[in-house]
Parts: C-alpha cells; sequence; structure tokens
C-alpha cells in the first residue's frame, strides 16, 4: 500500500471560522485505493478537515491535492466534478425530493443520461430496498434508508476520493453493521475512502490506516492494526480500562 | 403570579377578540352572500363577467406571485423589486407593440396580431429578465450571507432605483397601450359574454404555470433549484452550482413577470413608471396567501385572490347595501390577506413559514 501513488494530499492547512483557528496546520494524505480514518474527540476538528477538503471552508493558508492538483481555492461544486465526493454528517439527504431524484441529483455533475441512469441502476442493486421507495420523498425513509441513500448519492458521481463524515451516526447498532459492509464492500472494489468517525473501534476495523486528531492537529498517524493495539488509542477511543 | 395572572388575562382577551373576528368575518360573508343572491338583483351575466375579470386578473397575480415565492423558495427573501420588474417587462412589451404597431403588422390580420403579442411577451420576457439578473448581481448576491433585513433594505432600494430610473427616462406620465383591435371582439360563443383578451390572458397564463411546473418538477436543473432551496451546502457537495441555480432561479420567475406585464398592459391599456407597484404587492399578497414558497400555492393564490377582488365587494357587501362597491375592491384583497393570516398563518398551501431547514 505504501507505494501506491497518492490520491488525496492535505499539507499543512490552516483554516479559519472567523477568529477560531480550527485546523493548525493539518496534513495527511490517502493513497490509491486505500481506506484511511480520522478518529478524535467532538468538536477536534473532523467535520471541518473534511469541509476544507471539499472546499465549503477553505483553508487560509496550506494546500489540498487530488494526485497532485491543487484544489485550494476551488469552489466546491467543481471540486465534486474533478472527483472528491462527500457523504456529510447527519446524511443530509434532502427531505422534500424523492429517492430517485436524490441520487439524480448526486450524479448532477454527470454530463450523459444514459451513464447517469446506470448510475441509478448500481446504486438500486447495491441498496435494494432504495428500488423499493424510489418514488417516496426522501423524509419519510428511516434513518438506515438515508444512510444508504446519501451513500448511494454520493456514488453517483463516480467519486475518485470518498470522504464519508460519520456515516455510523444515529443508526441502530444493527445497522451500523451494516454500513461498515458497504463500506468493506466499496472499498474491495478498489474506491478509495477517508473515512471520519467516532466509532473508532469500527472505523479501525475496515481501515488500512489510521490519523488521530486533537485540536486541530494530528497527534499520532499509524497503521489501523498498530493503533488498534495502542494503549492510549484503546483508552482514550475504544474504552478499553 | 401577579404577572402571570395579567398574561393570562391578555392571552385570553387576544384568544376571545380573535374568535369573535373570525366569526363576524364568517357571518357577514355568508350573510352577505345570501342577501346578496336572494335579492335577484345580479343577473347571472353580471356574475359571469365577474368571474371572468377574477379569473384573468387572478392570472397575473398569479404569474407575478410565482418570482416571489420562487425566490423566497431559495433565498428566503422578498425581492420587493418584482414588482418593478413586471413594469419594466412592461414597457418593454409596450415599445414592442409600437414598432409591431407602426409597422402596420400589429393590427394586420388576427394570426399577425397573434404573434405580435408572442413577440412582445418574449422582449418583455427577455428584457425584465436581464434588469432582473442585474439587480441580483448587484443588489442581492453581496449581501447574500448578510442577516435577513439587510437583503430585504436593499430590495426596497431596487424597486425605488428601479422606478425612479423608468421615470427619469420615460417621465411621469402615462403611456397608452397599443390597441390590438382583435382582442376587443367577443368570442362567438351564446352563453357567455368574453372577449378574446381574455381567452388569451388565461391560456398565455397557463401555459407558462404548466411549463414552470413541468420545469421545476421534472428536468434536471429544475430539480437541482428545489435541492438548493432545501440546503445549500450539500446541494454544493453534489457538484450543484448553487449560484448558477438562483440565478436560474430569478431569470424565470423575471422573465414570467415580464410576459404578465404585457398582458397586464393589454388588460388595463396604460403604464407607467409606477404601474408594478400595486400589482407587485397584490401578487405578492397571492404568494403569502398560496403559502409563500410554495409553487402551486402562489397560482392558486393568485387565482384565488382574483376572484376575491372582482367577486367579492358584490357578493358579501351589496346585500347589506353597502355603496360604491368597484372602488373596494382593493380593500377587500387586501382584507383577505389580513383574514387568511388569521384563518390560517401559513397560507392555504403552506407548511411551514419560518423555512426551518435553510
Amino acid at each position: 500500500m505504501a507505494d501506491a501513488a497518492v490520491a488525496l494530499e492535505v499539507q499543512d492547512v490552516h483554516t479559519f471560522y472567523g477568529n477560531i483557528h480550527a485546523l493548525k496546520g493539518l496534513s495527511l494524505t490517502v493513497a490509491e485505493g486505500e481506506i484511511v480514518t480520522l478518529i478524535g474527540a467532538n468538536g477536534a476538528g473532523k467535520t471541518t478537515t473534511l469541509n476544507t477538503i471539499c472546499g465549503l471552508v477553505p483553508p487560509r493558508e496550506g494546500q489540498v491535492r487530488l494526485s497532485g492538483q491543487d484544489l485550494t481555492g476551488v469552489p466546491p461544486h467543481q471540486i465534486v466534478a474533478r472527483g472528491v465526493v462527500q457523504v456529510p454528517e447527519g446524511r443530509r439527504v434532502f427531505a422534500r425530493l424523492t429517492t430517485e431524484e436524490n441520487l439524480q441529483m448526486g450524479g448532477y455533475t454527470v454530463r450523459d443520461q444514459a451513464v447517469a441512469r446506470a448510475g441509478i441502476d448500481r446504486a438500486y442493486q447495491m441498496f435494494p430496498r432504495l428500488k423499493e421507495r424510489r418514488h417516496q420523498v426522501a423524509g419519510t425513509l428511516s434513518g438506515g434508508e438515508q444512510q444508504m441513500l446519501a451513500i448511494g448519492r454520493a456514488l453517483m458521481a463516480e467519486p475518485r476520493v470518498l470522504l464519508l463524515d460519520e456515516p455510523s451516526m444515529g443508526l441502530a447498532p444493527v445497522l451500523v453493521e451494516g454500513i461498515f459492509e458497504t463500506i468493506d464492500r466499496l472499498h474491495q472494489a478498489g474506491t478509495t475512502i477517508l473515512l471520519v468517525e467516532q466509532n473508532a473501534r469500527m472505523a479501525l476495523q475496515v481501515a488500512d490506516r489510521g490519523y488521530v486528531i486533537e485540536t486541530g492537529k494530528i497527534v499520532l498517524a499509524d497503521s489501523a492494526a498498530s493503533l488498534r493495539e495502542n494503549p492510549m488509542i484503546q483508552k482514550v477511543y475504544l474504552g478499553v480500562a | 403570579m401577579q404577572v402571570r395572572l395579567a398574561d393570562r388575562v391578555t392571552d385570553l382577551a387576544i384568544a376571545t377578540f380573535l374568535w369573535a373576528f373570525r366569526i363576524s368575518v364568517v357571518l357577514i360573508v355568508v350573510v352577505g352572500s345570501f342577501l346578496t343572491l336572494s335579492s335577484g338583483k345580479y343577473g347571472l351575466e353580471t356574475w359571469t363577467g365577474l368571474v371572468i375579470t377574477g379569473l384573468t386578473t387572478g392570472s397575473v397575480y398569479a404569474l407575478v406571485a410565482l418570482g416571489y415565492t420562487m425566490v423566497y423558495g431559495i433565498l428566503r427573501m422578498i425581492n420587493f423589486a418584482h414588482g418593478d420588474i413586471f413594469m419594466i417587462g412592461g414597457f418593454a412589451g409596450y415599445f414592442a407593440g409600437l414598432a409591431l404597431s407602426r409597422l402596420g403588422f400589429l393590427n394586420a390580420n388576427a394570426i399577425a396580431s397573434l404573434i405580435s403579442i408572442m413577440i412582445m411577451m418574449v422582449v418583455a420576457g427577455v428584457f425584465a429578465l436581464v434588469v432582473a439578473l442585474l439587480v441580483e448581481r448587484i443588489a442581492y448576491r453581496p449581501l447574500r450571507n448578510a442577516p435577513r433585513l439587510i437583503p430585504l433594505i436593499s430590495a426596497f432600494g431596487a424597486s425605488y432605483f428601479l422606478e425612479y430610473s423608468v421615470k427619469g427616462w420615460a417621465g411621469p406620465g402615462v403611456y397608452a397601450f397599443p390597441d390590438v383591435a382583435v382582442l376587443d371582439q367577443l368570442v362567438p360563443i351564446d352563453f357567455v359574454r368574453i372577449k378574446w383578451l381574455d381567452v388569451l390572458v388565461v391560456i398565455a397564463a397557463l401555459v407558462m404555470m404548466a411549463g414552470l411546473y413541468f420545469f421545476v418538477m421534472r428536468t434536471k436543473v429544475g430539480t437541482a433549484i428545489r435541492a438548493v432551496s432545501e440546503d445549500k451546502a450539500t446541494a454544493a457537495l453534489m457538484g450543484i452550482d448553487v449560484d448558477r441555480a438562483i440565478v436560474t432561479t430569478f431569470a424565470v420567475g423575471a422573465a414570467m413577470a415580464g410576459a404578465a406585464g404585457v398582458l397586464f398592459g393589454l388588460m388595463f391599456r396604460q403604464i407607467n413608471y409606477f404601474s408594478g407597484f400595486e400589482p407587485g404587492l397584490k401578487a405578492f399578497t397571492a404568494a403569502v396567501l398560496g403559502g409563500i414558497g410554495n409553487i402551486p400555492g402562489a397560482m392558486l393564490g393568485g387565482l384565488f385572490l382574483g376572484q376575491v377582488e372582482a367577486v367579492g365587494p358584490q357578493l358579501f357587501l351589496d346585500g347589506f347595501g353597502v355603496p360604491g362597491l368597484a372602488g373596494l375592491a382593493k380593500a377587500v384583497g387586501f382584507t383577505m390577506l389580513v383574514l387568511i393570516l388569521v384563518f390560517r398563518p401559513s397560507g392555504l398551501l403552506g407548511e411551514r413559514i419560518s423555512g426551518t431547514r435553510a
């Protein structure tokens, strides 16, 4: 994995919300086909990192690169077109749009209608439940179905790098298992993933590598296997006494 | 304890007043209608005439109301310059009509008249669209993230700017809209007296509204507009260009208002720099009536307001012997707004007025 090409590179970014210094020189890389997790406490800057990558909150300093191309200052909708797609925290499906319309919006950057159609079919194949609910407005779907929709919607753009923000949040344990199985399947299929999770135990099981973020900085970077064994991680993030 | 008791008394007083108000309104409407109808003073012909008037003015209100409601839906902002966009469209259509009239084409024959009117509406729509996009770019976009009152003030500024720019350029006088002879002729059917003008207005409005509905509900760009209305950040994360969706919304609303300006000019035969104010206010009323942000609501609200204004004074008040009914149309129209807001604050089809998901 170490000699694979770098897909996503975040280099020494400083991001601010007004006067709040949220990211303080954060750096990380994700190689092609790799699944990397970013774990940390509430407010450590996990979501901010993803929003910085997506261009929603551009960094004041530092760079974000996709396969060597600078993404800094590129508007969010163009970053999507270049292949970085986020599944936002809390799913954020369009509640008043139907399931199928949500998927169509995920494929907004896909110009070819036949390709978009094939993408929708692929999403239905992956999540048959969504097909049953295709004409239902997304606001009436269950939490688990909404998460499926959020992931299916993001895949519509055929991302080169998929960013997942807390995909397990607010879901029943049985559904959490299902979501992580999906993530694992995407990984097997070769999708490059940056996974932000509070559920560090599950995240470190599917990930190749992990970063630990504290107050806007990476404090630890290692393989997922080593992080699982690390006593500090066990104590703080895995809840092992 | 003292304060709490006082609060309770006030609450009770307000609730009692509102109920008394509601009941008296219903009584006036029911008793008034009964008295008017039982007096048999007006024949069927009068009533159908009033209904047709309501239908045509209501169609225009609906077209303009759509612009208010769509912009509110996507930006949670009332674009108070929209009435002036309607007026500017009317002016553009006026000049196009004048040119066609000088060419002798406007009244050459029925087909030429129809084509001329379509040209006038297209010119008006395009002109209104361009002005609206300039207003959006200059007066609204820089304030996108400002507190909600700020763009509202900017909208009033834009409204005054447009009105007085037109006044400075065209003068305060009233321009007589070119006559289209065909429109004054009656449709050759027995049971109802209806002019071609009425038919034109209603059909043109229906076609535009159906087109808009198809665009918003069935096309990719329309769906993107709905997505942006719901959640801008997530829409951007889907690769939707949020600015472009907003601009498209302004453009569509303005084009319809501009075309409606021509219909209005043909109906009332005159236009000046202030012609957009009152229809604009009524269209805004219609949008609120229907539930602001709701597209079918704006259509329904416009048609409803048109009917209430046209039929209402006669139907509800004549039975009580109230004089000068023709002048009461506006009073009844705006009373209607107050009533709807008392009975049903979110409008006829509205779900939530606060837009909490924004």
